[in-house]
C-alpha cells in the first residue's frame, strides 16, 4: 500500500527527545543522562507502514512508546492528526487513547495471565466505548475470527495458547478500539521462525481491511522490508536516514545504512562471499554519545568535520529521502 | 567457497540415532529422539532448528554435559573412532578440555567473573598443554590478538564484565581455540549480538576455521547465518534431524516439506516488493503431545495416511549408503530413497 501524499501526514514526530536520568547512591542523585532518543523526526502518512530499524538500544522502543504516549517525552512534539500529544493533558489523552494502540514484542508478558482472552478483549470496549458486557464479548468473538483464532479461545487463559496465538490476541486487543495508528514493537521477534510469516501476513491483511497506519519496529531487516512502505534508520538515539523501502535497499545514502544492509545475513549461500563492509568496534553508550556525528567512531568515511559537527537530517535526492551525513554516499545504485 | 569434503576417512564425528531423555515432574520427556549427522575434519556443520527443537540438548549430549535429570538412552557419538556416549566422566573431561571445545550463547555464564581474562585462558592451557604460567600468559595475549581484541596486552588483565558482548564472545572463541581442538561446538554464539557485531564474529570464525582447520558444529535458528557459515546443514524439527545435506543443495533443492516450507516463509531482503510470504500453518508440537507418525504431519501439505501411523527414518536419497550425502526423514521418499509419485 502506498501513502496518499496529498492528504498530509497522520503523525508528525518533531525533534523528539527522551532522556533517562542515571542515578547513583542511596539518595539516588542524578549523575548523568541516557539519551535514549535524541532529536528524532519523521512523518507517517495515513494508510502506510513506516518501519523503524536499528540495533539494540538505539531508541526504537522509546520512540514507539512516546508516539502512543505511554511515556511523555523530555522534549519535542508528536503531532497526531494535528494535536500535539506530547503535551496533552491526561484527560484529553484518554479520549485520544482509542486512536493510538501498541502491540508489544513479548506476547507472554504483555497479556495478564489471570484474565480470560474474552475479557481481556472486551475490557477496553467497556471502559472506553461504554458497551455492555454482552455487546463487548460479541465484538471480541468477532475480532478473534478476524485475527484467525478459534472462537473457543474466548474462554482460554493466555498460557493455554501458543506464542503465535498469543501474538494474535495482542493484535486483536490493539484492534478492539478501532484505532487509526498502531505501533508494533518487534511483534514477531519472540515468535518461532515458522510462524512469523503468519503474523506478518495478518498485519498486512488487517491494514488493507481497516485502513490502518503502522509504525513497525524491528531489528530484523527481512521483516522490515517485507512490511514497510518507508523506513527510518536509527543509530544511538538519532535518525540516520529515512526513505522509501525501495530507495533504502537500492540506494542507501548513509554509511551506517550501507553497513547495516551488508551485515545482514541473507538466507542465500551464494551471497556469502560478496564484497561487503564490516565495521569494527562497538556501538558507543547513549549515556556518553560521541561528539559530532554519533556514527563517526565506526564510520569508514569519517573526516575531521564528522568528529566536530553533528550533521543535520537533510533532503538527499527528493524531499522524502533524508540523510544525516556530511558525506552521503553517491546516488547511483550500489 | 566451500566444497563438500570427500566422505570416509576424514569423518571426525558421527552422531547416530541419538536419544536423550529427561525426568521431569510431568514424567519423562525426550527432547532429542533421532538426531544423526556427520562432521568431517575441518568442515562446518550447522545444526538449525526452531526454539525447543533440541539443538542445545543435542550439543550437551555430545559433550556429556547434560543436567542431572538427563541422560542419553540410545545412539552413538563416534569421535575419532571412539564412542563418547559410553565414556566415563574423567575421560570425557579430558576430551572436552582438549579435543572438543564449546562456545555458548551467553558468554557471561561460562566466564568466571572474578578471574582475569588472562588467568582463565591460562588455566586450561596449563592444565591441558602443560605450559608454564609465563608461557600461558604469553600465548593468552597472542590468542586475544588473533581473535581481534584491540590492546590485547591490557585486556588480558581485565575482568569479563569490563568487556562488551562482542568482545566477550571473542574471548570465548580464544578460549575455545586455546588447546587447539579438532572440533568446536558453538551454540548460538551470535544470537545475543547486534547484526553489525554478529557480522564481525561470523567473519572471524570463518577465517579462524580456514586457518586452523578446526571443524565446527554451529548451532543457530537463523537460516541467514546458516547460509553464511555452513558447509553442511542438519535441519532439526521437534527433536529429530529431518534433513541433512550440503548448504547449496539445502537452499537450492530442499527435500523435506518442513525445510521447503520454512524457506518460503522467511522474508529475504532480495524478495521483490509485493511478493507475499507463504506461512506454515499451525505451530510446533509440544514435547508432551507429539503427534503419532511423522512429527511434521499436522502442518505438512503433503501428509498421507502412512504419515499418521509410521515415523519415517532419516534415509539417504537415491538409495545411496555413504555419508556426505543428502538424507531426508519423509515418506515422500521410499526405502530406496526415490520420490514416491503423488
Ligand atoms: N526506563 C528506562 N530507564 C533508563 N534507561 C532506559 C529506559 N528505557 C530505555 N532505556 C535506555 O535507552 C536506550 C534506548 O532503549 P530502547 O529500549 O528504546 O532501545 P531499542 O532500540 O528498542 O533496543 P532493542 O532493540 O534492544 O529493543 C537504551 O540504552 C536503554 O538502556
Ligand atoms: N534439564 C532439562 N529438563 C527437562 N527438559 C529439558 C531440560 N533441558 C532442556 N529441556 C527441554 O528440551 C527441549 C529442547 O531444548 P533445547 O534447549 O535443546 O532447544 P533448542 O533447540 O536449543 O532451543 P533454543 O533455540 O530455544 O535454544 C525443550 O523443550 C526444553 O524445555
Ligand atoms: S557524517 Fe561522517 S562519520 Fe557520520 S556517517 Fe557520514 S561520513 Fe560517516
Ligand atoms: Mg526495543
Ligand atoms: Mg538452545
Amino acid at each position: 500500500m502506498t501513502a496518499v501524499e496529498d492528504v498530509g501526514p497522520l503523525l508528525q514526530v518533531r525533534d523528539l527527545r527522551r532522556y533517562y536520568p542515571i542515578r547513583k547512591g542511596v539518595i539516588a542523585r542524578t549523575v548523568g543522562q541516557v539519551r535514549a532518543v535524541d532529536g528524532v523526526s519523521f512523518d507517517v502518512y495515513p494508510g502506510e507502514t513506516v518501519g523503524i530499524v536499528g540495533e539494540s538500544g538505539c531508541g526504537k522502543s522509546t520512540t514507539g512508546r512516546a508516539v502512543v504516549r505511554l511515556e511523555a517525552p523530555t522534549a519535542g512534539s508528536v503531532l497526531f492528526d494535528g494535536t500535539d500529544i506530547a503535551t496533552l493533558s491526561p484527560a484529553r489523552m484518554r479520549r485520544l487513547r482509542t486512536e493510538l494502540q501498541m502491540v508489544f514484542q513479548d506476547p507472554y508478558s504483555s497479556l495478564n495471565p489471570q484474565i480470560r482472552i474474552g475479557d481481556l478483549l472486551a475490557e477496553p470496549l467497556i471502559a472506553h466505548k461504554r458497551l455492555d458486557r454482552a455487546g463487548a464479548r460479541a465484538k471480541a468473538a468477532e475480532m478473534l475470527a478476524t485475527v484467525g483464532l478459534p472462537k473457543l479461545s474466548l474462554d482460554r487463559y493466555p498460557h493455554e495458547l501458543s506464542g503465535g496465538m498469543r501474538q494474535r490476541v495482542g493484535i486483536a486487543r490493539a484492534l478492539m478500539l478501532e484505532p487509526r495508528l498502531i505501533v508494533c514493537d518487534e511483534p514477531v521477534s519472540a515468535l518461532d521462525v515458522s510462524i512469523q510469516a503468519q503474523v506478518l501476513n495478518l498485519l498486512k491483511d488487517l491494514q488493507g481491511e481497516f485502513g490502518l497506519t503502522y509504525v513497525f519496529i524491528s531489528h530484523g531487516l527481512g521483516a522490515i522490508k517485507y512490511i514497510s512502505d518507508r523506513i527510518v534508520v536509527m543509530y544511538l538515539g538519532k535518525v540516520m536516514e529515512t526513505a522509501t523501502t525501495a530507495e533504502i535497499f537500492a540506494r542507501p545514502r548513509h554509511p551506517y545504512t550501507e553497513i547495516l544492509l551488508d551485515a545482514y545475513p541473507e538466507p542465500d549461500p551464494r551471497l556469502r562471499d560478496r564484497e561487503r563492509i564490516i565495521v569494527e568496534g562497538d556501538v558507543p553508550s547513549p549515556a556518553n554519545p560521541p561528539p559530532g556525528c554519533v556514527f563517526h567512531t565506526r564510520c569508514p568515511y569519517a573526516q575531521d568535520i564528522c568528529r566536530a559537527e553533528a550533521p543535520p537530517l537533510n533532503a538527499a535526492g527528493g524531499a522524502r529521502h533524508q540523510v544525516a551525513c556530511h558525506f552521503p554516499l553517491a546516488q547511483e545504485a550500489s | 567457497m566451500s566444497v563438500t569434503p570427500p566422505v570416509t576417512a576424514s569423518t571426525l564425528l558421527r552422531v547416530d540415532g541419538l536419544r536423550t531423555e529427561f525426568t521431569t515432574d510431568q514424567g519423562p520427556v525426550t527432547p532429542v529422539d533421532g538426531v544423526g549427522f556427520t562432521v568431517a575434519a575441518g568442515e562446518t556443520l550447522c545444526l538449525v532448528g526452531e526454539s525447543g527443537s533440541g539443538k542445545s540438548v543435542s550439543a550437551l549430549s555430545i559433550m556429556g554435559l547434560l543436567a542431572g535429570n538427563g541422560r542419553v538412552t540410545e545412539g552413538s557419538v563416534m569421535f575419532e573412532g571412539q564412542d563418547l556416549a559410553g565414556l566415563p566422566e574423567p575421560e570425557l573431561r579430558r576430551i572436552r578440555g582438549h579435543a572438543i571445545a564449546m562456545i555458548f550463547q551467553e558468554p557471561m555464564t561460562s566466564l568466571n567473573p572474578v578471574l582475569t581474562i588472562g588467568d582463565q585462558l591460562a588455566e586450561t592451557m596449563i592444565l591441558h598443554l602443560g605450559l608454564t604460567k609465563a608461557e600461558a600468559r604469553q600465548r593468552a595475549i597472542e590468542l586475544l590478538e588473533k581473535v581481534g581484541i584491540p590492546r590485547a596486552g591490557a585486556v588480558v588483565d581485565d575482568h569479563p564484565h569490563r568487556l562488551s558482548g562482542g568482545m566477550r564472545q571473542r574471548v570465548m572463541i580464544a578460549m575455545a581455540l586455546s588447546c587447539r581442538p579438532k572440533l568446536i561446538i558453538a551454540d548460538e554464539p551470535t544470537t545475543a549480538l547486534d547484526v553489525t557485531i554478529q557480522a564481525q564474529i561470523l567473519r572471524l570464525m570463518r577465517e579462524l576455521s580456514a586457518e586452523t582447520g578446526t571443524a565446527t558444529i554451529f548451532i543457530t535458528h537463523d537460516l541467514g547465518v546458516v547460509a553464511e557459515m555452513a558447509d553442511r546443514v542438519a535441519v532439526m524439527y521437534a527433536g529429530q534431524v529431518v534433513e541433512e545435506t550440503d548448504v547449496y543443495t539445502l537452499f537450492d533443492q530442499p527435500k523435506h516439506p518442513y525445510t521447503v516450507a520454512l524457506l518460503k516463509s522467511i522474508p529475504h531482503i532480495t524478495t521483490p516488493a509485493g511478493d507475499r510470504l507463504t506461512p506454515i500453518s499451525g505451530s510446533v508440537p509440544s514435547l508432551l503431545h507429539l503427534p503419532t507418525g511423522c512429527r511434521f504431519r499436522e502442518r505438512c501439505p503433503h501428509a498421507m495416511d502412512r504419515c499418521a501411523t509410521e515415523l519415517p527414518e532419516l534415509r539417504p536419497l537415491g538409495g545411496g549408503v555413504g555419508e556426505g550425502e543428502h538424507s531426508v526423514r519423509c515418506w515422500l521418499y521410499d526405502e530406496t530413497g526415490t520420490a514416491v509419485p503423488a
